[in-house]
């Protein structure tokens, strides 16, 4: 395990020792100490690392990661995980907003609740909240999935794709060109996988899920749609 | 019956025949229009500007003989590897989706041979361009399609769009036609939809956040690469400002002419403000933060000539860009396809529907068929003359100003030719040494 005190090394030092294990396929441990709400903490990694921050972050916390296993003991600050291609990012508290924005594969994973714009434009990020989610959570999203044990605020997906929302609580609103979906077995299957993948598996059970996806309306423009934009 | 003179048939000049047109064509069919290209109306311009050349007080350069440089570098304020073009007249970014491959292939081509760069646009990073691209600017849009650390990575420059000339605090829309299996992957959408790209960045608002995304690339990047940001021509003074506080090391400046792929006509016709209009006001918020010339600005919007990009650099711009310029160039709107060009209800030179990818000159198209009409080489040969003959035509009127580079033109180098322009590019109007709003008269 190497320990790495962000507080005396600097970000810039914590980064570029990252990206130096880019290509290497042990699985090394390392450990970030005195995080302090730095932003940018871990972004950018490319090697199958798992790495522990012990303390809360600022923006944009494993941005872009891939293959690494990022934990944050604490609580991250807005886009935690944006853009992420592969890997694991799990936050133990809560999430600020647009966690996993953009984010194309892997598993974000927060045991809090996260803020608003959860999953925008997401385009095939797994993401699992152990609690809410807030206003206009995956705008846009674009495909992948939402895990929401709790309830999600305003305008669920609004002018939402492919991806399909999970949520085991109330839907404060849906927005734009969102509906309710029936749970197939295979939409079962999903959440059970997400829920064990999301260490959660104790909390819910997928039956307790409704599910949410784009009514498809709004693909092709239609002028009689024209309110709804 | 006495025949009397008749009044002859008056159009109105506010109801004309073309506005008339638009009206029926909405009445008929429900949505607005959706074009590429840039504004057609008449603007002030850099055409409303003329240099002064040489005199008893200034001597000129000669011709063959004496250097006239044209290299820039861009990105000296952070990056660890800043730019160095061999011209200034850089290509602007245009989406693959938008454009073919071949089309960005030609780009890459025809910029490389003369020595600069070109942008990759809205849809990601396409092999044709890098592989054929010496330097090649990355865009960082908001609807991030096929963005991925790799590709930031292999990136020369990477370029926040915060907005465009033709639609500032506009999204971006690809419609249903041009999404072919391709431009659906790279963008990770069903094909045949709409696409309807984001106008606000998802994960930050704001300059403090955006120097903190900016930050965050640098990170992912560790520090090599030249950020720019660009913004359309909206409010000029505080956008450069702001990029530069939030730590960007080029401002591109996009006026209202600026082309676009395809946006509504009302937006490209009446938001945002001509680049004449905008370069002092951008130059002047660098030189207020003694960052001018150590922040470099790119600025665009209809250029099309040496004179005009000697213009915007003698107004304090360190490099220009070009987007339908180099599509003309490429053969797009060529008179050889007129008879495709009627049977569309338009003609060569006015065509501007870019959207439904019907495009006969096979450039701003996805069809296969019309893209093998395109020849990458031959397209990449008739930009790469097109940007000798415009660094040419700048260092002529360099010359003649006496500049031995042509980052040396200034605005005493000019005079305008209307009142409009002398007050927007805050050079007198000819033949006085007036600057409306600035001293008071002659
Ligand atoms: C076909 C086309 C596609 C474009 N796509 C983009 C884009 O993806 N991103 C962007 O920032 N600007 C885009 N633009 C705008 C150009 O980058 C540039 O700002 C503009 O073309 C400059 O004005 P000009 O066309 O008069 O030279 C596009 C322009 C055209 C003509």
């Amino acid at each position: 395990m190497q320990t790495f005190d962000l507080g005396a090394e600097g970000l810039r030092a914590l980064n570029s020792a990252l990206h130096a294990l880019k290509g290497q396929t042990n699985m090394t441990e390392w450990e970030v100490i005195n995080p302090k709400g730095a932003h940018a903490i871990a972004a950018g990694v490319d090697a199958p690392v798992d790495i522990t921050v012990r303390g809360s972050t600022g923006y944009y916390c494993a941005g872009m990661n891939k293959l690494a296993t990022v934990r944050v003991k604490g609580s991250a600050g807005p886009g935690v995980a944006e853009n992420m291609m592969s890997g694991t990012v799990i936050i133990d508290g809560d999430a600020s907003q647009y966690a996993g924005a953009t984010g194309r594969g892997g598993l974000l994973v927060i045991k809090g609740n996260a803020s608003s714009r959860c999953g925008i434009s997401m385009k095939g990020i797994n993401i699992v909240v152990h609690g809410n989610i807030g206003h206009m959570s995956a705008f846009m999203a674009q495909s992948g999935n939402i895990v929401c044990l709790g309830d999600a605020g305003e305008a669920l997906g609004d002018s939402l794709y492919e991806a399909r929302l999970f949520v085991r609580g109330t839907v404060k609103s849906l927005g734009a060109d969102c509906i309710e979906k029936e749970m197939r077995p295979e939409h079962y299957a999903i959440v059970e996988d997400l829920l064990r993948q999301g260490e959660a598996d104790t909390k819910a059970k997928p039956e307790e899920f409704r599910r949410y996806g784009s009514a498809r309306k709004l693909y092709t423009f239609n002028i009689d749609n024209a309110s709804s934009y | 019956m006495t025949d009397f003179p008749r009044t002859p048939p008056r159009y109105s000049a506010t109801f004309t025949p073309a506005i008339n047109a638009e009206i029926r064509r909405a009445a008929a069919t429900g949505i607005y229009d959706i074009r590429g290209g840039g504004t057609k109306r008449h603007l002030p311009h850099f055409d409303d500007l003329l240099f002064l050349g040489a005199s008893i007080s200034r001597y000129p350069l000669e011709g063959y003989r004496e250097k006239c440089a044209t290299d820039v570098w861009l990105g000296t304020r952070f990056a660890k590897k800043p730019i160095h073009l061999d011209i200034p007249v850089t290509i602007a970014g245009m989406s693959f989706g938008a454009l073919s491959g071949p089309a960005k292939e030609a780009l890459g081509r025809g910029a490389s041979a003369a020595g600069t760069s070109t942008t990759t646009g809205d849809g990601g990073m396409t092999e044709e361009e890098r592989g054929h691209s010496r330097t090649l600017v990355y865009q960082y849009l908001p609807s991030r399609y096929g963005m991925n650390p790799d590709d930031l990575r292999r990136a020369d420059a990477i370029e926040v769009v915060v907005g465009q000339g033709a639609k500032p605090g506009g999204g971006g829309m690809l419609l249903g036609q041009k999404i072919s299996d391709r431009v659906a992957a790279m963008r990770n959408l069903p094909k045949g939809i709409d696409q309807r790209s984001a106008c606000r960045h998802p994960d930050w608002t704001g300059p403090d956040d955006l120097e903190i995304k900016i930050m965050e690339i640098r990170e992912i990047t560790d520090w090599e690469k030249p950020i720019y940001v660009k913004v359309g021509g909206a409010r000029p003074y505080y956008d450069t400002a702001l990029a530069v506080k939030a730590g960007a090391d080029v401002v591109v400046l996009d006026g209202m002419q600026g082309g676009t792929a395809a946006t509504q006509d009302v937006f490209i016709e009446h938001v945002g403000m001509p680049i004449l209009a905008c370069i002092p006001l951008a130059v002047k918020a660098l030189q207020d933060l003694g960052m001018h010339r150590k922040v470099q600005l790119i600025v665009s919007g209809g250029i099309r000539t040496g004179a005009d990009v000697a213009k915007a650099m003698a107004l304090g711009a360190d490099a220009v860009a070009i987007g339908t310029a180099a599509l003309i160039a490429l053969g797009d709107n060529d008179p050889k396809w007129e008879s495709e060009y009627q049977a569309l209800g338009t003609t060569a030179d006015a065509y501007d529907d870019w959207h439904e990818g019907r495009d006969p000159a096979g450039i701003t198209t996805q069809d296969p068929e019309l893209s093998k009409r395109f020849d990458p080489i031959l397209g990449g040969r008739r930009l790469k003359n097109y940007l000798k003959v415009m660094t040419l035509e700048a260092q002529t009127i360099a010359r003649a100003c006496g500049k031995n580079h042509l980052h040396n033109l200034e605005p005493e180098d000019l005079c305008s030719l209307t009142i409009e322009a002398a007050a927007m590019a805050g050079v007198p109007l000819a033949g006085t040494n007036w600057i409306p709003g600035r001293n008071g008269g002659f």
